[in-house]
């Protein structure tokens, strides 16, 4: 921890963005190779209370932390401290309770705004997750903005969750939907993403980075791209949130989304940034109680942002949770939790690298900590199936990326992800059951 | 130590990795095909039923996981000689033993439902039951599809 000063003060992953010069380094290249000694892990680890578990006899290695992360104690506590001692409804309670509740809510809201750094408050909407967020752009921002013919530019290598919202716009608006491609490497060249850029083009929407390659998009370049074309762009930050500091101004994004089960917060809790202007601009989403300003059976005039696009009583706990969650990975220090899963990826990539059968699916330059990989002659869910009786936890399949599978050219592949708790000794345990895996199906 | 291995037994690895009947039939009567897609795997069961209404010939073919391709081998082994309504029956047995419920038939088809069992670890592993009975599935697909003689 003594050199945590110091650790902090290397130049962040988007460093430079508003620099208009060079594209984000992430990690640097002198992090990669240095995975030990950011922070304690062990540390970290005993915050965890699930990573003591044992799996089928063998201590869990939990390398799923993409599909969902673990939750420290704090986020644990901070949940269950709110609901045995401030839990009400939140808005226009007459008693303490209720106040301390909306103060509870709303002081999460200040959390995520200050994580983002937004420039206020009300641009924070609390969602359901990410793929809700996505969704409430692509009705609202589509309702408001798109027209038939209209086009909408995503990546190949999306999930499913900003591939699926548009098509259903498609059906309703007849909007056109274009996707930028995705190269051998699994990288989305920005040349090819800037070509399909054009005058009907209203907003581009995609990963910081790849669920399934871990791939790092140019997303600063990305951005001033289609906003020199006239579009929006939308940024899904589900993936990337937890690896590298965020900053919506110095992007200059119009939309931003995460989850916060990732984020080793709560499930049933996400966000949506949005610009203030935008927010405004666009219809609420869903009609209910707490997005009103006043009601009658003639007209209804809607509330102010972001109760607008928040109907209904809000995953308050989960809020408050989240809120917990950013404090954590906020004081463990997002640039140390990115350079040490990146010293995991290196070390991880080698490792695996010496197993003969095994193909690392995805090689782009810049890579978050997670990584693809198919054995020849074996089946991931075999894989899978075999790394979890040696309690090695990791997810097969086709990662809710179909489009991208078909453009690789694989029906599904075995994916390990990092996160801030993993240890290279876990790679290790994935290694050796690898190595068992050959032995067993193809020896 | 591990429950977790006891999915593949010996048997399974090797019908998955020597599968038998892994082939098409040029002269099959009753074919079909179909696929998995939160995997990527895709069966295609082949079958030649006489006019004595007796599977003659059975076979697989396609891309999968070990305990698909050990599944279908099997069953092909398995298929061969029964009518159309035993390839049911069997069907519902293995169905049993993959769900954890195999005491339901204990009383008839003891031979084929013994050499099943091999498969039945899958029964912990609730998500890979479409692999397991991807094949099965699909068979009983082919019997309802009977090809037009040409």
């Amino acid at each position: 921890m003594k050199a945590a000063a110091e650790e902090i003060e290397r130049p962040g992953a988007l460093e430079g963005i508003d620099g208009g010069g060079s594209v984000s380094v992430w990690p640097s290249a002198d992090q990669r190779g240095d995975h030990a000694g950011f922070y304690d892990v062990e540390a970290v680890r005993a915050d965890f209370p699930i990573l003591g578990e044992t799996m089928h006899g063998y201590p869990l290695a939990y390398l799923d932390s993409a599909a969902s992360a673990q939750k420290p104690f704090q986020v644990i506590e901070a949940e269950r401290a709110f609901y045995a001692r401030d839990y009400a409804n939140i808005h226009r309670g007459f008693y303490v309770l209720s106040q301390r509740s909306t103060e509870c809510y709303d002081q999460a809201r200040c959390v995520v705004k200050e994580f983002l750094n937004a420039r206020h408050e009300h641009e924070i909407v609390f969602t359901r997750g990410a793929t809700d967020a996505i969704n409430l752009v692509a009705a609202s921002f589509g309702e408001a903005f798109l027209n038939e013919g209209d086009e909408v530019l995503l990546t190949v290598l999306e999930h499913h969750s900003n591939i699926v919202p548009w098509q259903l716009l498609r059906e309703k608006k007849g909007i056109v939907l274009k996707m930028a491609p995705v190269n051998d490497a699994g990288e989305v060249p920005l040349d090819e993403f800037i070509r399909l850029l054009g005058p009907r083009t209203r907003l581009a929407a995609f990963a910081h980075v790849s669920n399934v390659l871990g791939t790092m998009l140019p997303i600063a370049e990305m951005i001033r791209a289609a906003h020199e074309a006239g579009a929006k762009v939308l940024i899904d930050a589900a993936q990337s949130v937890t690896h590298t500091k965020i900053d919506v101004q110095a992007l200059d994004c119009d939309f931003l989304v995460f989850s916060g089960h990732k984020l080793y917060g709560p499930t049933g809790i996400g966000v949506l940034y949005g610009k203030e202007e935008l927010l405004d601009a666009i219809p609420p989403y869903q009609g209910g109680g707490d997005m009103i300003a006043s009601v009658s059976l003639e007209r209804t005039t809607y509330a102010p942002l972001p109760a607008k696009f928040e109907a209904g009583t809000p995953p308050i706990a989960q809020a408050v949770g989240l809120g917990a969650a950013i404090d954590y990975v906020t004081a463990l220090g997002l640039d140390r939790i990115g350079a040490h899963e990146a010293g995991l990826l290196a070390y991880a990539t080698e490792r695996l690298s010496t197993i003969k059968p095994l193909t690392i699916v995805g090689t782009a330059v810049h890579k978050a900590s997670v990584l693809s990989f198919v054995m020849d002659g074996v089946h991931p869910h075999d894989i899978a199936q075999m790394l979890d009786s040696r309690g090695v936890a990791v997810r097969a399949g086709h990662h809710c990326a179909q489009p991208l599978m078909a453009r690789l050219g694989l029906p599904a592949t075995v994916r390990a992800s990092f996160g801030l708790y993993n240890t290279t000794a876990e790679v290790d345990a994935l290694a050796e059951a690898l190595e068992e895996v050959e032995v067993m199906f193809l020896q | 130590m591990s429950d977790s291995v006891e999915i593949y037994p010996k048997a399974v690895l090797d019908h998955g990795r020597h599968p038998r009947n892994r082939r098409a039939i040029a002269d099959c009567s009753h074919f079909a095909q179909s696929d998995n897609p939160s995997c990527g795997d895709d069966v295609a069961v082949s079958l030649r039923i006489d006019q004595g209404n007796v599977i003659r010939d059975a076979a697989f073919d396609g891309r999968s996981c070990v305990l698909a391709t050990a599944s279908a081998s099997l069953m092909t082994e398995l298929l061969v000689g029964k009518t159309p309504a035993q390839a049911k029956m069997l069907f519902q047995r293995f169905h049993a033993l993959a769900t954890g419920d195999a005491e339901k038939f204990k009383d008839s088809m003891e031979v084929e439902t013994a050499r099943m069992a091999v498969l039945s670890g899958v029964h912990a592993y609730p998500v890979r039951m479409r692999c397991a009975t991807l094949a099965w599935k699909t068979m009983l697909a082919a019997l309802e599809n009977e090809r037009s003689q040409q």
